[in-house]
């Protein structure tokens, strides 16, 4: 079975963001990059289903800048056998995120099996690259899984909906899920792994490589800020029984009137 | 001159941050006060390839160097010095088979510890004898087809879970460093007797007690080396385990400053954050330094082992510098957290108590002072 899975890079959740000179991106010098916590239960995902059906590989793919390669190199660690890297601006649209990464597989020679995403970037969170990546191939697709079970060709896999209720879908591989947290518990890369992954192959293309032009932008960013300071809160002294009863309707006042949420 | 980690070095670092944040951070506190030997810990750190980092790749090891093994330990301790020094334990108990050892005795010894979880302990201090090591008075007696072992050993790390022991001994007392010689002795061995789990200040999760050895009968071929060649083989483990153990230190002092940059952040004085009050931005500055110097000195101590040169002087001055900037950095902890600090409720004492013994164990920091002004100044 040949198994894909997309990863992204993502800044670690304790970063402090700031936006760029020109306002297209945030600030990438001094970032440290993770791979997206929702991509980790894809590679898990993987191993499993690697580990259930002998002979078996995983691929990881990644689209994006190639100073730092952690997320791949994590993903090599844990036990996936090979990654390609399609270099790329780190702002790119979900469109051109999508198209590279079709490409990417499509040019690797292997015919996908099954293709693991995370559900969502924890950084833009587009919720769309599985989405549009299964339309662009043509494969049935089912995000937000937190059940996957496999029986031959036939995948059941369970889908978390609003209010905890689940979904089931049965899918035919080959096809496409986008896991959600729950499915499962993703393993640590081990010591010996971290250093197995230094002498496993990752094939390095562009975004020229995999058919990707400008044209195919259909999100160009330009203008990132910081959301607003929230004000300081404000403070009501009703310590004197006198001034309670109007304290308490300026009180009200305001929570109808600024805050609006009464 | 380079002082960049390897990719692989930081990833190491990352992962074991990592565990250290999930697996250890988590249950420390009540590990501590309920003295609960970290056992899940040390199971899921050995399938991750952190326990017995000393063991050659020819053995079934991972192949790590030193460089490698001091980051990864400074990520595990960041977690919890205690349990930490129970991870670390087999390297201890272990090295000086790979020092000193026949390609028989490792293959023997070293391989089952990669295969299952197997604890090792290092036995050296005696009730009589803790710095002046040369003055064991367990003894080895030569019964022809085998030896006999008797005498007590003092503050053995995890003692009531080890499968081995690495025990130092005498074939005559009188001959002090040059009649010392170590043996490889299982539990399973008849006359050893186990003391009672000792109360400690702190690392109090880690296992700690004597064991007496009723003439113990060892088969002669687990002696290392031969008789007298015991001491020679624990100043090589030294040299080895010496950043091991400052790493140690390492890990609790870069734990101590974040948790006090954190507070210092957060908690207001006179209408303003700590951090705004220079008292207490030197305090964090000092810290700040202590943590650079001690990693240097620990990195320089492990590399030039890696490089197979001679590291003793380095590796004393990396264990004492560590060892007591981590005592005093966890103390300005405390001192920042204020009232707080001196509560269970908050982490900081606790690193203050775990910080303590690293100054004791491994030579404490007079001995290190002491192999110092000995290079410096000629014997």
């Amino acid at each position: 079975m040949n198994i894909f899975v997309c990863v992204k890079q993502v800044p670690d959740t304790e970063t402090k963001v700031q936006p760029n000179g020109d306002g297209t991106f945030i600030e990438t010098n001094s970032i440290k990059w993770i791979m997206n916590p929702y991509d980790e239960f894809a590679v898990e995902q993987a191993l499993l289903v690697k580990a259930a059906n002998a002979g078996s590989t995983v691929t990881v793919v990644r689209v994006g800048g190639v100073k730092d390669t952690e997320a791949l190199r994590t993903a090599m660690a844990m036990g996936a056998d090979e990654a390609i890297l399609v270099e790329a601006e780190d702002n790119l649209d979900s469109y051109s995120i999508a198209k590279a990464l079709k490409g990417a597989i499509d040019k690797s020679g292997k015919s996908a099996d099954l293709i693991l995403c995370g559900k969502q970037a924890i950084d833009d969170d587009c919720l769309q690259v599985p989405q549009i990546l299964a339309t662009m191939m043509e494969l049935p697709s089912v995000s937000v899984i937190v059940g996957f079970e496999q029986d031959g060709d036939k995948v059941t896999v369970k889908r978390e909906i609003e209010g905890g209720a689940l979904e089931i879908y049965e899918l035919n591989k080959p096809c496409i899920l986008a896991t959600n947290k729950g499915i499962n518990t993703p393993r640590y890369a081990s010591l010996p792994g971290i250093m197995k992954a230094k002498r496993k192959p990752m094939q390095q293309l562009s975004l020229g490589d995999v058919g990707v032009t400008a044209d195919d932008r259909r999100v160009v960013y330009s203008d990132f800020q910081l959301p607003p300071e929230k004000p300081a809160g404000k403070k009501f002294d009703a310590m004197d029984e006198a001034d309670q009863q109007k304290v308490v309707e300026e009180v009200v006042g305001l929570l109808r009137t600024e805050a609006k949420v009464i | 001159m380079n002082f960049a980690l390897t990719a692989e070095q930081i990833e190491m670092y990352n992962m074991a941050k990592k565990f250290s944040e999930k697996e250890m951070i988590p249950y420390a506190s009540e590990f501590d006060q309920n003295s609960t030997f970290p056992i899940n810990q040390i199971k899921k750190a050995w399938e991750l390839g952190f326990v017995n980092t000393c063991i050659p790749v020819e053995y079934g090891g991972n192949g790590l160097s030193l460089v490698d093994a001091v980051t990864v330990g400074e990520a595990l301790s960041y977690g919890c010095m205690g349990m930490h020094t129970s991870i670390m334990c087999n390297d201890l108990a272990l090295t000086p088979i790979v020092v000193g050892g026949s390609e028989e005795q490792k293959e023997r010894f070293l391989r089952p510890f990669t295969e299952s979880p197997l604890l090792a302990s290092f036995c050296l201090t005696e009730p009589g004898n803790g710095s002046d090591a040369a003055g064991i008075q367990t003894t080895i007696k030569d019964k022809g087809d085998h030896w006999v072992l008797s005498g007590e050993k003092m503050w053995i790390t995890n003692a009531g879970h080890a499968d081995w022991f690495v025990v130092y001994c005498s074939i005559d007392p009188k001959l002090k460093h040059k009649g010392i010689s170590a043996v490889v002795v299982s539990k399973d061995f008849e006359g050893i007797e186990i003391g009672k789990k000792e109360h400690k200040l702190g690392q109090n999760c880690s296992d700690t007690r004597s064991i007496r050895f009723n003439n113990v009968k060892v088969p002669k071929e687990n002696m290392l080396g031969g008789p007298g060649e015991g001491w020679k083989i624990a100043m090589k483990t030294l040299d080895h385990s010496r950043p091991l153990v400052s790493s140690i230190a390492l890990g609790g002092s870069q734990r101590a400053l974040d948790l006090s940059v954190e507070y210092a952040k957060e908690r207001k004085q006179f209408s303003v954050p700590l951090s705004k009050h220079q008292a207490i931005q030197f305090m964090i500055a000092e810290m700040k330094m202590k943590v650079e110097a001690s990693r240097l000195l620990i990195q320089k101590a492990a590399w030039l082992a890696d490089q197979g040169e001679q590291n003793t002087t380095i590796a004393s001055t990396a264990k004492a510098f560590a060892a007591d900037s981590c005592m005093q950095i966890t103390t300005d902890a405390v001192q920042i957290y204020g009232g707080y600090g001196y509560s269970k409720e908050y982490p900081v004492e606790k690193l203050m108590r775990d910080a303590k013994l690293i100054q004791i164990y491994e030579g404490t920091s007079q001995i290190q002072r002491l192999v110092i002004a000995r290079e410096v100044l000629g014997k």
